[in-house]
């Protein structure tokens, strides 16, 4: 029992933390992001997994880190700019809309993937992003190897938390995608147009579910395989609820998300064959069932959520 | 009345038949189009590529029961989630449940299981997938009910653990002993196995089951009660509420039917085709179930041609992949793209474009 | 008038189809004035300011702001002439707060930051100018109705709006709200801003308004100084002279169908019916009549099996029931004819023989062993599309392809041809034309020919005052007494609906 709770007391324990939570952190943001301007984006687990594979290729092919991000996220912001045409201006269902991207985008990408790499025995590799060493800052305790032992892209999933934090909250263009989502037409009779803001959003916040999902290939692991993404766009969907569609909360829980997933795989080394691993595995999606159940009445939805705008009728 | 603007979004009076009929044609068409390009991208001659597809789906005897095999799991899901849609219960749960009714078939079918003599061991099975997967589906839907939880984002998850429950199962107590290489479960018995319709090929009569299965949903959905008021509910809650439909039971209702078929699809295919329960025994049926309901435009008979087509592409796609060097993966992609291919089809059924 | 006004809607004319809503229409607002635009439903006050701010475009007529004539059909047009407009259904985000509201749109979107600063000294100036005081951090979806009001009205003034029009402004306040608003509007009057407000409530217009103009059937019938005039005059100007001799002949009501006594209805936590009590007795028809907003959706729910009472009781056919399903009291014999056909009455993409049976279908007569017997629901459908004229489809028709008056038949129809003992029907002829109007009107008289107790809820008083033996207001969810039709005239009829009940006695 104690050792079950020395693994809090771990310094590696923090610093995966922070790692897994990066690409929650970028699939809950951009998600949120769409959803606050009023449209879920179901084609999150899609888009991360084109990401993935569009960030890797790029660097395999001879780009930089940096611009297999940018790739990741151009990538993205295509599907999410299908996506929007689909749902905005044309007022397509938007449950049915985003499974066929997520479906699209993911089957596309094993396609492209299998394209340039021919199965082989291993997959190749690329050299991913290393930590970054700060001076004095690195070598300090527990906070050392938590906060200023990580990869480049997680400094900017935290620097885009907050970010997005400041901008819904305190700029012009925050307003604007905030009233679009709880009240399109208000927006409207105030001089903005929905469709334009809307198609915005999902835009930008595609990009970011793409930046998530080359997280995984650029970082995390240094090669792609199918079905890489497990799940985890399905998760930031249920972390945003969880989130209140709030940047900041949504950082806050997808750390505590990633503690959970942390820990478990810490602890499974400790109970070793007990209990089989894979119950284990199963948390993260129990938890965010639960996390939906919890907040299910009490959160403070976008009004005009999945209600498709169409001009001129009230 | 609105400033000026290229295009302007008009409702049609009514839906032409015509169209209606013809938009899965078109949207196929047009995904197959667009693959095109894929394939063109990919180095390979387009047209003969889909030559081949057509070839090593139907052209030997061996291609076609190999496309009919595979037919039968996307009916089965097909009907599931368009039983579901068009009460609009969005069910992308199938791929899970598909697999608790395999696990359910392969754990009460194997020697430890149901004692029964051999005709009525299938149908006890089947049942038994059936329930599970019905089980599956009635924890998000009340969550719904209760909580007004999302189910699309429950379902989804539950997928994933299901998988990961299946695993467990697989490597653990329902762990077959005598198998080497990857896990896989102890199989049924003989008894519990399904008769093939063909000779020395994998073509079992799980396909007449599914097809039969789709004539019953058809006449349910079109002639009973129950299928009016699951249509009524679908279409418009608030008037099937004036008229008197308890909607809460509808949807259960619902959720059992597909829930259901989900959980024969899954149980029906470990005793037709393999007789035990792998991670991989659904390449994706519950997704391709989705893309297979939207394109039959949610009607039962409908789903038989959708589905046959979905097969058609994944099976003839791995023949023309081994002999052009075209990733097999592009089947998935057509498929996918059919899909929103046919939401925008719908779509101009409904509104048309005026300057 | 020395200057000229501020404001001149001169020779409006709108039609919609061969219906003219507002008809040839002149109207002036000066500088600091209030004007009351005063009439029933269907008068032509909405469409008129409707004109005015640039959401339809005129038939004929023109809009002259200050002398200069406004382009029509440009809301920010409009907005930049310095109209406004408080609309009766607010364009507020409940979410966000009051600030946010007001701010949407007033700033750049390339802003780095909203300058919250400013538009807060701004609209704190505006408030007390006005004495619109609300507190500008709140969650709008928090305040009160009339608070959310105000926010309506500052969001207006912020945009620098010098006219301002309200629509039915104290439609949804209550009265002590109502009193504090018409303060704010004779501050606002004081302090140069021209006003228009839009109502039917005659002790309000003559409270807060300097002129009222009165419109009926889309002409203006009257124009008074509102120290001139009376309410009494006004409700005989709003209400005219209407020779509506009844078209119902003598009935004999027989026993009571349907008892309500103290009947309190919640919904999300709000009264919408408030100590009801009414009776329906077969062969009689019972009229409710009221402005819409005023508790008859959930009157007509009640009755539909719709929503159960939570407070008092409710006999129907001798015994207690308050608690029915729809389906149950189809059963026993009540036929409803829902308020809205499209939402509440009609699948539209049912057949016609499907939306025909649907609320039935579980009787023996339609279904057996849980197939619907198709072709006993066909030969229903059959039945009632000749036997009351439904134009426009077969019985396998879908539904959506319909007229709205032959939609409504046939939801009639459905109802009638099981001979009901208690017919309630919710805004029967709400959007239809005049043939239809008639269609559906014979319908009813029939139904109390033949021994149906019916309940009316209509918002059109000539309907009312045409098909009702006796009529009960209803105002804020209260019922008035019962009067009976013929002893009732144009002035008391405007005092019961203005909710004057003491006065009409």
């Amino acid at each position: 029992m104690s050792e079950a709770l020395d693994i809090f007391a771990s310094a590696g324990l923090w610093g995966a933390v922070l790692r897994i939570a990066t690409p929650l952190i970028f699939g809950t943001l951009g998600a949120l992001l769409c959803e606050r301007a009023g449209v879920l984006n179901l084609g999150i687990e899609g888009i991360m997994t084109f990401g993935a594979m569009i960030g890797w290729l790029a660097v395999f092919q001879g780009g930089s880190l940096w611009f297999g991000l940018l790739a990741a996220a151009l990538g993205g912001a295509m599907f999410g700019l299908l996506h929007a045409l689909m749902t905005v201006p044309l007022g397509l269902s938007q449950h049915v809309t985003g499974l066929g991207i997520t479906l699209f985008a993911s089957s596309l990408s094993y396609f492209v993937f299998r394209l340039v790499v021919p199965v082989q025995g291993t997959p190749p590799t690329i050299e991913p992003f290393q930590p970054i060493d700060f001076p004095i800052l690195s070598d300090l305790p527990l906070l050392g190897s938590t906060l200023f032992n990580q990869t480049a892209p997680t400094y900017l999933a935290i620097l885009f938390a907050l970010l997005l934090a400041y901008i819904l909250a305190r700029t012009p263009l925050g307003l604007a995608i905030r009233m679009t989502g709880e009240n399109p037409h208000a927006a409207e009779a105030q001089g903005i147009d929905p469709i334009k803001v809307r198609i915005g959003a999902v835009v930008a916040g595609s990009a970011l579910m793409g930046l998530g999902g080359s997280f995984l290939t650029l970082s995390a692991f240094n090669s792609f395989f199918p079905t890489m993404v497990q799940g985890r766009g399905w998760v930031a969907i249920a972390l945003v609820v969880f989130a209140s569609w709030r940047p900041g909360r949504a950082l806050l829980g997808a750390i505590l998300f990633a503690l959970f997933d942390a820990y478990q795989l810490r602890l499974q080394t400790i109970i070793g064959n007990a209990v089989p691993y894979q119950l284990f595995l199963m948390i993260p999606y129990v938890l965010s069932i639960v996390a939906l159940v919890a907040m299910a009445r009490r959160a403070r939805v976008p009004q005009a959520l999945m209600q498709p705008y169409r001009r001129g009728e009230r | 009345m609105g400033e000026g603007r290229l295009m302007r979004l008009e409702r049609r009076e009514h839906r032409p038949i015509g169209l209606v009929v013809t938009a899965p044609i078109i949207a196929i068409l047009v995904a197959l189009g667009l693959s095109g390009i894929l394939i063109a991208l990919a180095g390979a001659p387009v047209l003969e590529a889909y030559q081949r597809i057509l070839i090593s789906a139907f052209g030997s005897r061996l291609a076609a029961t190999e496309t009919l095999t595979r037919t039968t799991p996307l009916i089965l899901t097909g009907l599931a989630v368009a039983v579901a849609f068009r009460a609009r219960v969005w069910n992308i749960g199938a791929e899970g449940q598909f697999y608790v009714g395999a696990l359910a078939a392969a754990a009460l079918g194997s020697q430890h299981g149901l004692a029964l003599p051999g005709y009525a061991l299938v149908p006890a099975l089947m049942l038994v997938g059936a329930v599970a997967g019905i089980v599956l589906l009635l924890l998000p839907l009340a969550l719904r009910l209760r909580f007004g939880v999302d189910e699309v984002v429950t379902t989804l998850l539950l997928n994933f653990v299901v998988l990961l429950f299946v695993s467990m199962m697989i490597e653990g107590p329902m762990k077959d002993p005598l198998a080497f290489g990857w896990p896989q479960s102890v199989p049924v018995i003989g008894d519990a196995l399904l008769p093939k319709l063909v000779e020395r090929s994998r073509l079992h009569i799980g396909l007449v089951f599914a097809v039969i299965a789709a004539l019953i949903v058809f006449i349910v959905q079109s002639r009973t009660v129950f299928g009016m008021e699951a249509r009524a509910a679908g279409l418009n809650p608030s008037a099937a509420r004036f008229a008197g439909v308890p909607l809460g039971a509808t949807l259960v209702k619902v959720a059992c039917w597909s829930g259901g078929l989900a959980g024969l699809a899954g149980a029906i295919e470990v005793m037709g085709v393999k007789g035990y329960v792998t991670t991989d025994l659904s390449p994706g049926y519950g997704y391709a179930g989705i893309v297979v309901a939207m394109l039959a435009n949610l009607h039962p008979l409908g789903v038989v041609a959708a589905a046959l087509f979905a097969a058609t592409m994944f099976v003839g796609s791995d023949g023309m992949s081994r002999a052009l060097g075209v990733p097999s993966f592009i089947a998935d992609v057509t498929v996918a793209l059919s899909l929103l291919t046919m939401l925008v089809a719908l779509f101009f059924t409904t509104y048309r474009i005026r300057r | 008038m020395t200057s000229s006004p501020v404001l001149r809607l001169e020779g409006i004319t709108k039609r919609f189809g061969s219906f003219a809503a507002n008809d040839n229409i002149t109207v002036e607002l000066a500088r600091g004035e209030i004007v009351a635009l005063l009439g029933e439903n269907g008068a032509g006050k909405t469409t008129l300011m409707n004109v005015l701010f640039g959401h339809y475009v005129p038939d004929a007529g023109r809009v002259l702001v200050d002398g200069r004539e406004l382009p029509a059909g440009r809301p920010r047009a409009a907005i930049d002439a310095g109209v406004g407009m408080v609309h009766q259904h607010f364009t507020l985000a409940p979410n966000l707060t009051v600030l946010e509201n007001v701010m949407t749109g007033t700033e750049s979107l390339l802003g780095w930051r909203s300058r919250t600063g400013p538009a807060r000294r701004k609209l704190t100036a505006l408030a007390e100018r006005f004495g619109l005081t609300v507190d500008l951090e709140a969650r709008v979806g928090d305040l009160s109705v009339g608070e959310q009001q105000r926010v309506e009205i500052l969001k207006a003034l912020y945009n620098d709006a010098r006219i301002l029009i309200l629509d039915e402004p104290t439609a949804v306040l209550t009265q002590p709200e109502a009193q504090r608003l018409f303060e704010i509007l004779r501050v606002m009057a004081a302090e140069g801003l021209s006003l228009i407000f839009i109502s039917h409530k005659l002790h309000e217009v003559l409270a807060a308004a300097a002129r009222v103009v009165v419109l009926r059937a889309g002409r203006v019938v009257g124009e008074r100084a509102a120290k001139d005039t009376s309410k009494n005059e006004l409700a005989e100007l709003m209400v005219g002279r209407r020779v509506s001799r009844p078209v119902r002949e003598a009935g004999a009501p027989g026993e009571a169908m349907l008892t309500a006594e103290g009947i309190t209805v919640r919904v999300d936590g709000v009264r919408r019916l408030v100590d009801c009590g009414f009776t329906l007795r077969a062969g009689e028809t019972l009229g409710i009549m009221g402005v819409s907003g005023n508790g008859q959706t959930t009157l007509a729910h009640l009755v539909s099996g719709l929503v159960h009472a939570d407070e008092g009781v409710l006999t129907m056919f001798g015994e207690r029931r308050e608690r029915e399903n729809p389906r149950r009291l189809v059963a026993l014999g009540v036929g409803r004819i829902p308020e809205d056909r499209n939402s509440e009455g009609m699948i539209g993409d049912f057949a016609l023989w499907e939306n025909a049976v649907l609320e039935r279908v579980r009787q023996p007569r339609f279904s057996r062993f849980g197939f619907v017997r198709r072709d006993a629901a066909k030969a229903f459908c059959a039945g009632v599309i000749e036997r009351f004229d439904v134009r426009g489809g077969t019985s396998d028709t879908r539904t959506r392809l319909l007229s709205g008056g032959n939609m409504q038949k046939l939801i009639f129809g459905r109802n009638l041809a099981t001979t009901p003992k208690i017919l309630v029907a919710a805004q029967p002829t709400r959007g239809l034309d005049e043939g239809a109007i008639a269609a559906v009107h014979e319908e009813i008289l029939a139904a109390r020919r033949a021994g149906t107790a019916v309940l009316l809820i209509s918002e059109d008083l000539d309907e009312v005052l045409a098909l009702a033996d006796r009529i009960q207001a209803i105002v804020n969810g209260r019922l008035s007494d019962p009067v009976v039709t013929d002893a009732i005239d144009a002035r008391r009829l405007g005092l019961m609906m203005a909710g004057e009940w003491a006065k009409a006695a």
